[in-house]
């Protein structure tokens, strides 16, 4: 069919075209990539699905505003390096965010498609995209502004970092990004496991940054190796953009939590995809809890937990539960990591408390002691509380346990830089529409600022923040007097 | 890549390192540490920060060879390279004068109590150091604590050396002697510091030690460092590495660093060390 002279109707009759997925019994045996990506073909029937509306309600739908309509119609076209320009024009990292951004909660659920039949798969679109300009060979680079002279100190290199980075260096500004750990890319690199976004990815997306310009030191901590107020004064940097992510894992706070065998998901993630630990001793010399024939069960419902659980799962678990204390209905995962997770042989034990960790006598974890939930009225989430029943305890045999309830937010830079105002819950507090901290000239985004949450909602508050930067250095703000 | 200036055996299995690191020299105080990944396919080891020059831009830290990465550092020489070194991490020493002051180093540990005894010998503290090892070739930092301390102790396990006896028995004897004790510092295996601290705990001499919790990090983002502290969960590489002696659960620490005993006997054997205690590959 032809993007030109399709009718309404043949367009209604293309049936969502389905991603081709490993197997899941094969895939536990692996880390490789679980979705293999649409074929070009299945690229352009999908886009021709898309019915070009007069308003896109889809791009109110992104955070950070990708030109859906327009990419999806050079697609149908079949000029894929074409789209490959337009998405660049608003998203540096189409191969990533296809990959991980909850669609189904952002564009594609506002397709209008959507009303009566399956939504445009604009992810698997965009991923198509990201990967087509990969496998081309052909590099993209997005237009850069004549150098402006001035500097931006960019903390952390997270979704967050990234985008602002990106924006920086097309305004033109010198951009050096500060990384704590040896290896660069924040959680897509030692949260998300390889098997949801391959690190190849990151690190040739990572290599177009490069190619723009832009500076990347990692083994810098900052709040400890520079504080926030050194890279001004010292470093002479004219603005600074802090995306260190949220960063200090909570616990529970129950009885045994520091057992032999309970983790943070932080750390078993860490363990597995930045030090590649599934490879001990072989090419990593990082260990991690050997799963192999065990019993792992993962507290949590959000995509961390599924991450922590699957990979457990892949590590050769013979047991891997998800235990969660509302149903499954409530729970924060994407639908596809909660589907995927099903079909791997995750065991979900819904509506279950842990009220203890128990260990033998060499301080090692041996079992969670539980109690059933059921749910009551709304809380102030507007999801139905949680209330034990009584009587309800058992005790599930495990041999480790993953505590994956959310994070905090990280003390180094609040510690050092005591006028950045931050909240109760100790995020930064921020303009919205600026990015802008309490601190002259210093910006904020991402999950220090929202406390945990999505990469692509890091990414557009990047984008708002260097767009803001680059107002301010560019001196064109509008004093309070011009208002 | 982070260039070794220099690199020299203080003791058998024990080695002293020169790094070129200009930007944590600079920063570096009493008590911190760094993590520092050798190659690659490295851990990440946190390794405290013996001493530091802002002039030449060096950090100075001492490794024992106790697991294959360890040893692997050990084989370094001056003018090789590391792959990364991150820092400096953790909250400094509190230094204020105390009075009388005693800095324990127990082992390799004497390395990390030094900076720490450096800095309150310069707050103006009487300070008494008591370094222990097991025998007279494995004292190190002998000349360099004397320096810093206005009494200078060695004790030693086997008697070949200065003190016949354990770091608390010369502890114990200072005390009894009538000596007011104002301030004690105990770096050293955990058992030791734990015997410190029952030691000094029925005098209610303020006592610290410095843990070395398993950390991958060192920022606060994995967890894998939290400690009991005073029934509460602290993270050893923000909250500490030191942490009130009196308050600390040591047997938790204990329990907890031996979680990867196995997985580290199984990269020691693949590395084709030979066991020291068995006599096997």
């Amino acid at each position: 069919m032809d993007a030109r002279t399709i009718t309404a109707k043949e367009r209604m009759a293309i049936p969502r075209q389905e991603m081709p997925a490993q197997d899941p019994q094969v895939r536990i045996g692996n880390f490789n990539e679980v979705n293999l990506g649409l074929t070009p073909e299945q690229a352009r029937q999908e886009a021709l699905r898309c019915i070009q509306c007069k308003d896109p309600v889809c791009i109110a739908g992104c955070p950070v505003n990708i030109k859906i309509d327009q990419f999806i119609k050079l697609i149908a076209e079949g000029d894929f390096m074409g789209a490959v320009r337009k998405i660049k024009e608003d998203n540096v990292l189409p191969s990533i965010c296809g990959r991980v951004c909850p669609q189904e909660d952002q564009c594609e659920k506002v397709c209008v498609i959507g009303k009566k039949h399956e939504p445009v798969a604009i992810g698997n679109l965009e991923r198509f995209v990201g990967d087509y300009e990969r496998m081309s060979g052909q590099k993209i680079d997005p237009k850069i502004a004549p150098p402006t002279g001035r500097t931006v100190a960019v903390v952390g290199s997270g979704p967050a970092s990234l985008s602002c980075a990106n924006d920086l260096a097309q305004f033109g500004h010198k951009v050096v990004v500060f990384e704590a750990l040896h290896e660069l890319g924040g959680v897509l690199m030692y949260g998300i496991p390889e098997f949801r976004l391959p690190k190849e990815i990151v690190r040739e997306e990572l290599d177009g940054l490069r190619r723009m310009g832009i500076e990347f030191r990692t083994d810098v901590v900052v709040g400890r190796t520079i504080t926030v107020d050194e890279l001004m004064e010292e470093e002479g940097f004219d603005a600074v953009f802090i995306g260190v992510g949220a960063g200090l894992p909570w616990f529970m706070g129950i009885p045994g939590e520091n057992l032999v065998g309970v983790l943070a998901a932080n750390e078993f993630l860490t363990r597995v995809n930045l030090m590649k630990a599934y490879d001990f001793p072989n090419s990593s010399d990082t260990p991690v809890f050997d799963c192999k024939g065990k019993s792992v069960a993962v507290f949590g419902g959000g995509n961390t937990a599924m991450d922590a659980v699957r990979t457990a799962k892949r590590l050769g678990a013979e047991h891997a539960y998800i235990v969660y204390r509302r149903s499954e209905k409530e729970m924060p995962a994407r639908q596809e990591e909660i589907h995927n997770a099903l079909q791997e042989g995750v065991e979900f034990l819904l509506l279950t408390i842990p009220l203890e960790f128990i260990g033998n006598e060499q301080a090692w974890l041996t079992g969670v002691k539980c109690q059933k939930m059921e749910l009551g009225e709304p809380d102030d989430s507007g999801r139905r509380r949680p209330v034990a029943v009584p009587g309800s305890e058992y005790v599930l045999p495990i041999d480790m346990a993953i505590i994956s309830i959310g994070n905090g937010s990280n003390p180094l830079i609040r510690q050092t830089t005591p006028d950045i105002e931050v909240s109760k819950k100790e995020t930064i507090v921020v303009d919205i529409n600026t990015m802008q901290t309490s601190k002259e000239n210093v910006y904020a985004g991402g999950d220090i600022v929202t406390g945990g949450a999505t990469v692509i909602l890091a990414m557009g508050a990047g984008r708002t923040a260097a767009a803001a930067i680059n107002e301010k250095l560019a001196g064109k703000a509008k004093s309070f007097e011009e208002w | 890549m982070y260039r070794i200036v220099s690199a020299i055996f203080l003791a058998e299995n024990i080695k002293k390192f020169e790094i070129e690191a200009p930007r944590i020299a600079k920063k570096r105080k009493a008590g911190q540490f760094v993590i520092v990944r050798i190659n690659p396919n490295g851990e990440r080891i946190p390794l405290t920060i013996a001493d530091s020059n802002p002039e030449t831009g060096t950090i100075t830290i001492i490794a024992q060879g106790a697991g294959k990465s360890t040893r692997e550092l050990n084989r370094k020489e001056a003018g090789d390279s590391i792959a990364d070194v991150v820092g400096p991490l953790g909250t400094p020493s509190h230094i204020e004068n105390f009075g009388t002051a005693v800095s324990i180093g127990g082992g390799v540990g004497t390395a990390i109590a030094y900076p720490t005894a450096a800095a309150l010998k310069e707050a103006g503290n009487y300070v008494i150091t008591i370094n222990g090892a097991r025998s007279k070739d494995l004292v190190i930092l002998e000349d360099e604590m004397k320096a810093v301390s206005d009494e200078a102790y060695i004790t030693t396990d086997d008697g070949s050396y200065g003190f016949h006896g354990f770091v608390t028995q010369k502890l114990q004897e200072l005390i009894d002697s009538g000596k007011k004790i104002d301030f004690v510092l105990a770096i050293g295996p955990i058992p030791m510091m734990r015997a410190v601290a029952e030691v000094t705990r029925p005098y209610g001499i303020k006592t610290v030690v410095s843990l070395n919790p398993i950390m991958i990090d060192g920022t606060g983002m994995c967890g894998g460092c939290r400690v009991t502290v005073g029934g509460e969960v602290k993270f050893g590489c923000i909250d500490g590495p030191e942490f009130d002696a009196h308050q600390v659960d040591f047997k938790n620490l204990a329990d907890r660093n031996r979680i990867y005993q196995h997985e580290e006997h199984e990269a020691d054997q693949a590395a084709g060390h030979q066991c020291n205690l068995t006599g096997q590959a």
